[in-house]
């Protein structure tokens, strides 16, 4: 069947069976690989995009039902690697593997756009989905407070969010 | 400092020699002299590792295979610092798997750092006494009038400079220098080495650009799954394979028929096994296939009940009431001390296997064609693979080339290299590029296991509180030759005969039995020591409490009950090394207490402070954790403080920082939440939520990292830096609870995350 997505603020028509999960139209069809798989139930957050602007876990979320809002993933989240959050990833020395690490981002992004100096119990919450088997927690936490500073200027809204119209 | 095998020397004196130890030493001895294996090669050589183009932008080659140990950035500043460079304007390049220019690529043992500090700073040194002669020959002046800084040679006297890349063609064309006769830099003026720099790939992970092997592709690339018994061994009868090729998007499903593997100890890496592939469009429509597939399957032998974990436990149980099948070690008279000790203590301990589940599933690209096979691979071991694949495709060895793509963790896990045959053996087969991926099923299912086993301690006090004997019955898993009186392990599960407190307790005997097992197992980050530093700390902890000693002056009172003769030879096989020095792992304990005010701090009802300590991998590490448990036994821990002896140097501060905290939270994960267990021979859990890891609200706001800097050879510390953790959590737990924890992972015995 064809869906019509908005990617990355492009929209793309895809040919995939109503059941496909985002995460493989994503990774597969579109050929964006910077989300990722790990478990494929919803317990690991390595699929973290965005889907009108909150966090969900790619692999549970069927295609058929990605197509009524713009969809974020790593590589839209800013244009040139300059998201608050990518900057203090960066300065915080965050990623061991780095597998995790672009839905860890992900994640922490959609906080700070909804709540723009979180404490570290709201950290808590809106982390807990995502597992990093490196354990570099510490260094996460430390950098979404490092991001929600650097934003307190600008804005830590996500590039992309322009609604788009006629999708499908 | 002169380049010579001092040090080298010197570590094999400190531990009396033996095979294990000369695996840690020989690295950089083969590297001079060259000479085949996983250690030998070629010497390091400047034209193998260094380019520079004209504008002095220097391209380093970083040679081992990078899981997320940050060795792709820690070797090239080795290489850079003696090379004399400045780090901004190094450019770092991934090689290929190539046994002909480089050795020792591998990623396992925590072997990178004391296998390749004088070999990569060797070449980088060499680079620039070749920059320096070009110079010298240019200016037409004596070597020893140049300097060199920040990617120039500088003649003061006359006040000229030259780029390096104004240098490099005529320099590279010169011979290379003899590497003995190379000087390295002072510590003091280093500019890279011991400072905290960003793993290169940053940039990349942050903007999700491909760097992965599951994120490799090839045109006209297929997708594929292989589904595999659930019994290890076993093999298809039939299958569905018409209906599964009428699937959307197949393009092919083909059974793989192998030999059986007859030795009751499964090797380590068996190589291609038998399944069924489903080759497909998208990774999608080949798992969908899969879930159509319906196989009958002969589970073979191995689908016993005895292969399930109570009767593991069970049988355990009764071996440990029997005669020891085997001894390992026994000094003195054990059982005589024992019978005349004030105070007798017993404990019964256990651990499971565990899965290594590194969070990028196992995968491979490979593409066969005319008789060569490319592969882009993740592998921690990849010249294992090309062996293995190339004997399943019936091929030379040299028709095989290995790309080394960043793999999404390792663990160890990457060690075995099954899912690279796989990927090489389903492309030949589809006459197309396959990307092979196995779901996190798949992983769980059919990893190699960190062995689970049993531990049956008896041990001695004097009156004055010290040991005077040690017995333990290490119950495990492998085949017993009755007629040798001999254990054989399955693959990780070894305990060697100078396994502390040997050679500190003047009695003790090592005892081992063993059950068959019909799973695989291997190596997990700090094999053996992730399980056996548990045991034993902990029963020093029972010891220390029996004492009514405090648990950090019990350890040293131990330590400094060394016996005068040095230990014999022998270790436990795989990474393990014999050769504790008392002294380093006092300074490591004395230095963790503290830091952590061990002693000092008065702590609420319900908290508590544990320690531990442990060798491994060369690498001396203490631990404390301050933790609170509630009534219902949900365990917070608040603080973890980590004391460490690597030698002299700490490479990559902000790298080696890291991998000591996520050391202490897999530790943790171990603790609390992981075990796979075992029905009729197939592993039970399936994915995360019944193997679970610390989530970011679990992990201790604050773990702190001390090195204590000793005049020794820098060594790894990924591995070393997690077995200390477990025992140091549950001693801490005893401390807050009065609850001794003798099994893990402690949600079995009703603990869970606060």
């Amino acid at each position: 069947m064809a869906y019509k997505l908005n990617v990355n603020g492009r929209v793309t028509t895809v040919d995939v069976s109503p059941d496909t999960p985002l995460l493989w139209v994503i990774r597969d069809v579109l050929n964006l690989h910077g989300t990722k798989y790990g478990c494929g139930i919803g317990q690991c957050g390595a699929c973290t995009v965005h889907l009108g602007g909150r966090a969900v876990r790619s692999c549970q979320t069927p295609v058929s039902a990605a197509t009524s809002a713009p969809i974020t993933t790593i590589e839209g989240l800013s244009e040139n690697g300059t998201h608050p959050v990518q900057v203090a990833w960066q300065d915080i020395d965050v990623p061991q593997c780095g597998y995790c690490q672009a839905g860890q981002m992900m994640s922490a992004a959609a906080l700070l756009a909804k709540n723009p100096k979180p404490t570290d119990k709201d950290i808590d919450s809106a982390m807990n989905g995502n597992l990093c088997r490196c354990g570099t927690y510490l260094r996460i936490r430390q950098a979404i407070h490092k991001a929600a500073e650097r934003a307190n200027t600008a804005s830590a809204r996500t590039v992309q969010t322009a609604a788009v119209e006629g999708i499908k | 400092m002169r380049i010579n095998r001092r040090n080298f020397l010197k570590v094999t004196a400190a531990s009396g020699g033996g095979l294990l130890l000369s695996l840690y030493s020989q690295p950089e001895a083969s590297a001079q002299r060259g000479g085949g294996g996983l250690f030998g090669g070629p010497a390091p050589d400047p034209h193998t590792y260094i380019k520079i183009a004209p504008d002095g932008t220097t391209t380093i080659v970083a040679k081992n295979p990078e899981v997320g140990q940050g060795v792709k950035t820690m070797l090239p500043m080795l290489i850079a610092e003696e090379l004399d460079v400045e780090w901004k304007n190094v450019k770092i390049d991934q090689a290929d798997f190539d046994d002909t220019k480089y050795s020792g690529q591998f990623a396992g043992g925590s072997f990178a750092t004391p296998s390749n500090w004088v070999p990569m700073r060797q070449a980088g040194a060499a680079g620039r006494a070749l920059l320096i002669k070009a110079a010298a020959q240019t200016w037409n002046v004596p070597e020893t009038e140049l300097s060199t800084s920040e990617g120039r040679v500088l003649h003061k006297a006359s006040n000229r400079s030259l780029g390096y890349g104004e240098l490099a063609d005529k320099a590279w064309a010169l011979p290379l220098p003899d590497l003995r006769t190379l000087k390295f830099k002072d510590p003091k003026d280093y500019t890279i080495i011991g400072k905290p720099l960003m793993q290169r790939e940053l940039p990349n992970i942050v903007t999700g650009k491909p760097i992965f092997a599951i994120d490799v592709t090839r045109p006209g690339m297929l997708y594929a799954v292989y589904q595999k018994c659930p019994v290890f061994g076993g093999k298809v009868v039939s299958a569905n394979l018409d209906e599964i090729k009428k699937m959307p998007g197949v393009k092919n499903a083909f059974i793989v028929e192998r030999p059986d593997i007859t030795d009751p100890v499964i090797p380590n890496d068996p190589g291609l096994e038998s399944g069924i592939a489903i080759v497909a469009d998208t990774w999608w429509q080949a798992n969908t296939a899969r879930k159509k597939l319906q196989v009958t399957w002969n589970e073979g032998p191995r689908a016993d009940a005895s292969q399930s974990s109570a009767a593991f436990a069970q049988r355990a149980d009764e071996l440990s009431k029997q005669k020891p099948q085997q001894t390992l070690r026994n000094d003195g008279d054990t059982e005589k001390a024992l019978a005349s000790a004030s105070k007798v203590v017993e404990g019964a301990y256990s651990f499971p296997f565990i899965s290594h589940a590194p969070l990028e599933p196992q995968n491979c690209t490979a593409h066969y064609e005319n008789g060569k096979c490319e592969i882009w691979t993740n592998s921690q071991i990849p010249q294992g693979g090309r062996t293995l694949s190339a004997r399943a495709l019936e091929i030379d060895e040299k028709n095989v080339t290995l790309h080394m793509v960043r793999g999404g963790g390792g663990f160890g896990r990457r060690l075995t290299n099954d899912y690279m045959v796989e990927a090489a053996y389903i492309s030949k087969l589809s006459g197309a590029p396959v990307k092979l991926l196995w779901s996190r099923e798949d992983d769980m299912a059919h990893d190699y296991y960190r062995p689970g086993g049993f531990q049956y301690l008896k041990a001695g006090l004097d009156s004055s509180g010290k040991i005077v004997a040690w017995r333990n019955h290490f119950v495990s898993f492998g085949q017993f030759d009755a007629d040798k009186g001999q254990v054989r392990f399955v693959n990780a599960a070894a305990m060697g005969p100078t396994e502390f407190p040997q050679h500190f307790v003047p009695n003790y005997q090592l005892h081992a039995s063993v059950q068959p097992l019909s799973i695989r197992t291997g190596a997990l980050r700090a094999p053996g020591s992730n399980s056996f530093a548990f045991v034993i700390q902990s029963f020093i902890d029972e010891l220390a409490h029996a004492a009514g000693k405090d648990p950090v002056q019990f350890r040293l009172d131990l330590l400094n009950s060394e016996a005068p003769a040095a230990p014999p030879a022998g270790g436990r096989g795989g990474f393990a090394a014999p050769g504790l020095n008392a002294d380093r792992m006092k300074g490591v304990v004395q230095l963790v207490a503290e830091k952590s005010g061990w002693g000092k701090t008065k702590l609420p009802k319900g908290s508590g402070m544990g320690v531990a300590f442990h060798f491994s991998h060369q690498g001396y590490f203490a631990e404390v954790a301050h933790v609170s448990v509630d009534s219902a036994n949900k365990v917070k821990v608040h603080k973890v403080w980590v004391a460490a002896d690597v030698g002299s140097q700490i490479i990559n501060t902000s790298g080696a920082e890291n991998i000591c905290q996520g050391a202490v939270i897999d530790g943790m994960s171990e603790m609390m939440g992981q075990e796979i267990t075992l029905d009729k021979g197939r592993p039970v859990q399936t994915n995360y939520h019944q193997h679970t890891m610390v989530r970011l609200v679990q992990a201790p706001p604050v773990i702190e990292i001390h090195f204590l800097k000793t005049d020794n050879p820098p060594t790894g510390l990924g591995e070393p830096a997690l077995p200390p953790v477990v025992p140091s959590v549950t001693n801490a737990i005893f401390a807050a609870t009065g609850k001794r924890l003798r099994s893990l992972p402690i949600s079995k015995s009703g603990f869970s995350w606060a």
